[in-house]
């Protein structure tokens, strides 16, 4: 007995060791990004995986010349995106979280058609869409950041309606009832009884939104007026697209600038984010 | 008492449905503009040929017989089929490995868990780039690069993919693996199963709807890549094949792309067309798949 328990726990210990190796292979990739930042250009291709000594070293030279490489100041980039996350995250959870608590409730047959639309444009890729969208949006004047959000509430509201309608017939009748009773209008019983107990699937889909919107790189590219809009995708695609040869050192630079809000949204929400991302799954 | 609870939802109802012009007007309206005008224009103007939308006219099944025809969305397909299955099978073999692995309560689950699933968030150019000076720095050495050989970009984007999804089937996995019923494992060993058998007749068979989704979602996310496959090697290498230049590593997502914005000769109603029976490919394999695997779910 006590042999084959001795047994087990080597075989996990076998286990840890494995997956350690592993995790440092995962991480490397990012430590390549970390390391070549801070490389001059030339050395980036032919010594790639070497620490940044000596001649190599370029110190902050590449973080100072990516801020204004591509002819786009790079914050600039950032703005936009933050712009763009923020408004089309805050307007998809408002509103699809109204309209999908109505459609749950009132269930109307003009409700059944909006949710079987909503389910079906899941399946839809934005390949599909991409060039009539881009043309709508332009001919109602929605390509600027404080506009796009429309688009993204367009495009997005497929899967957030979906996840609503499943929580919110999960809710007893009986609460909304009471509140009525009490004296609530809708009003009052969405925002007051319905939406506090929306709050953690709010969150959920709020996480799905911001990784989708932050990270897109087609529908702004579309949209916008690039020369006159960018987000942190499209900046780091144009770094490549506008010249023959790139200073990679500078683009490296950019990519770990990036990343860092990213790695620290994510080690600060990480429990909600993969909630958030088992409950997104459901949708197959 | 039930009767008056009746009417007493009745008009909670009639009530809130004079408010709809304020619940369902914003998301109704976004969605006629971001999904269902843009799709129905689509399919209309995948029967069309055009440059502007204004001067689009009739011609029938004319576009599809020219995008089946083009030898680029051909390969781009067989490219993307191929790329699809590879990923798929190797991404779900090795999610459910690390995932089974995870739930075994050896030390450290949760740091191994927080750094697989990390490189999901980052978004897929930022993927393209990083990978293509990870893959020309090995490359270089041998005198190459990602963009010389359809080879290199082919597991090129395989290795990337892997690399950003496993984590997020693995989560999909956990959640699956620590809702099977610890009692039926606990029988299935007093029954003398020994841990393979455990695994294949037990845990396997009640983790199937994670599989199904899982399964579902790494072939639909496979034939739609796109950002990955421009940032990593954006289609190249081309070579000449009957007078055509193919591109030999774009995917479907990107020969549209092409289609519609890069290439001047054709009109758009063909890149239209190729859109068209790309969505009919992409939702028809879902509904397929799903009602495949669901049909082997344990009913508990």
């Amino acid at each position: 007995m006590k042999s084959s328990l001795s047994a087990e726990s080597r075989r996990k210990m076998i286990l840890s060791v494995v997956l350690a190796v592993i995790c440092i292979i995962y991480v490397l990739p990012v430590l390549a990004v970390i390391i070549n930042s801070f490389k001059i250009n030339t050395y980036v291709k032919t010594d790639t995986f070497a620490i940044p000594a000596g001649e190599m070293w370029a110190g902050f030279a590449n973080y100072i010349k990516g801020m204004t490489f591509g002819n786009y100041p790079f914050w600039k980039s950032v703005v936009f995106s933050v712009i763009i996350t923020v408004l089309s995250t805050t307007l998809i959870l408002l509103f699809t979280s109204m309209a999908a608590w109505y459609i749950a409730r009132v269930n109307s047959i003009f409700c059944k058609v909006i949710y079987f639309l909503c389910v079906f444009s899941m399946v839809v890729p934005f390949q599909m869409v991409m060039f009539t969208l881009s043309k709508t949006a332009d001919t109602l004047h929605l390509n600027t950041p404080w506009t796009i959000p429309v688009v993204y509430l367009g495009f997005g509201a497929g899967l957030a309606i979906f996840m609503f309608v499943g929580f919110v017939k999960s809710i007893p009748l009986a609460i909304e009832e009471a509140a009525s009773i009490d004296g609530c209008g809708p009003l009052r019983t969405f925002f007051l009884v319905v939406m506090p107990m929306l709050k953690p699937t709010l969150i959920s889909v709020g996480i799905l939104e911001i990784m989708w919107v932050w990270n897109d790189y087609l529908l702004p590219v579309l949209v916008l007026d690039i020369n006159k809009y960018r987000t942190i995708p499209i900046h780091i695609q144009y770094l490549q697209g506008s010249y023959g040869t790139v200073d990679l050192g500078a683009m490296m630079a950019l990519i770990f600038l990036a990343i860092i809000p990213v790695v620290v949204f994510y080690l600060t929400c990480q429990k909600h984010i993969i909630r958030g991302v088992a409950a997104g799954a459901v949708k197959g | 008492m039930r009767k008056k609870r009746i009417t007493n939802m009745n008009s909670q109802i009639r009530q809130t449905r004079l408010w709809s012009p304020l619940f369902l007007g914003p998301v109704v309206a976004a969605f006629a503009i971001g999904f269902v005008w843009p799709f129905i224009q689509g399919i209309y103007l995948s029967f069309c040929e055009f440059k502007l939308i204004k001067d689009a006219r009739l011609t029938g099944f004319g576009n599809y017989l020219k995008a089946l025809q083009d030898p680029t969305f051909r390969h781009a397909f067989w490219f993307t089929a191929l790329f699809a299955i590879v990923s798929l099978v190797l991404i779900n073999v090795l999610a459910f490995a690390v995932a089974y692995a995870l739930t075994q309560g050896i030390k450290g689950s949760n740091l191994f868990r927080t750094v697989f699933f990390m490189p999901n968030l980052i978004g897929g150019i930022v993927l393209g780039y990083i990978w293509s000076m990870i893959f020309d720095g090995i490359l270089g050495r041998y005198g190459t690069s990602i963009v010389m050989d359809s080879r290199f970009g082919f597991w090129g984007l395989i290795i990337l993919v892997g690399w950003q999804q496993i984590g997020y089937m693995m989560i999909i996995y956990i959640a699956g693996l620590q809702a099977v019923p610890g009692d039926m494992i606990e029988a299935a060993r007093i029954d003398g199963a020994n841990k393979w058998q455990t695994l294949f007749k037990v845990t396997i068979p009640n983790v199937m709807p994670s599989i199904t989704i899982c399964t579902f979602l790494g072939l639909t996310n496979g034939f739609k890549l796109f950002d990955q496959n421009l940032a990593l090697t954006g289609g190249q290498p081309i070579i000449q094949a009957d007078g055509e230049f193919v591109k030999t590593t774009e995917m479907l997502a990107l020969n549209i792309y092409s289609t519609f914005y890069t290439s001047n000769t054709t009109s758009k109603g063909v890149a239209q067309a190729k859109a068209v029976l790309f969505f009919i490919l992409v939702a028809g394999l879902g509904l397929l798949q799903l009602s495949y695997t669901r049909k082997r779910e344990v009913q508990q």
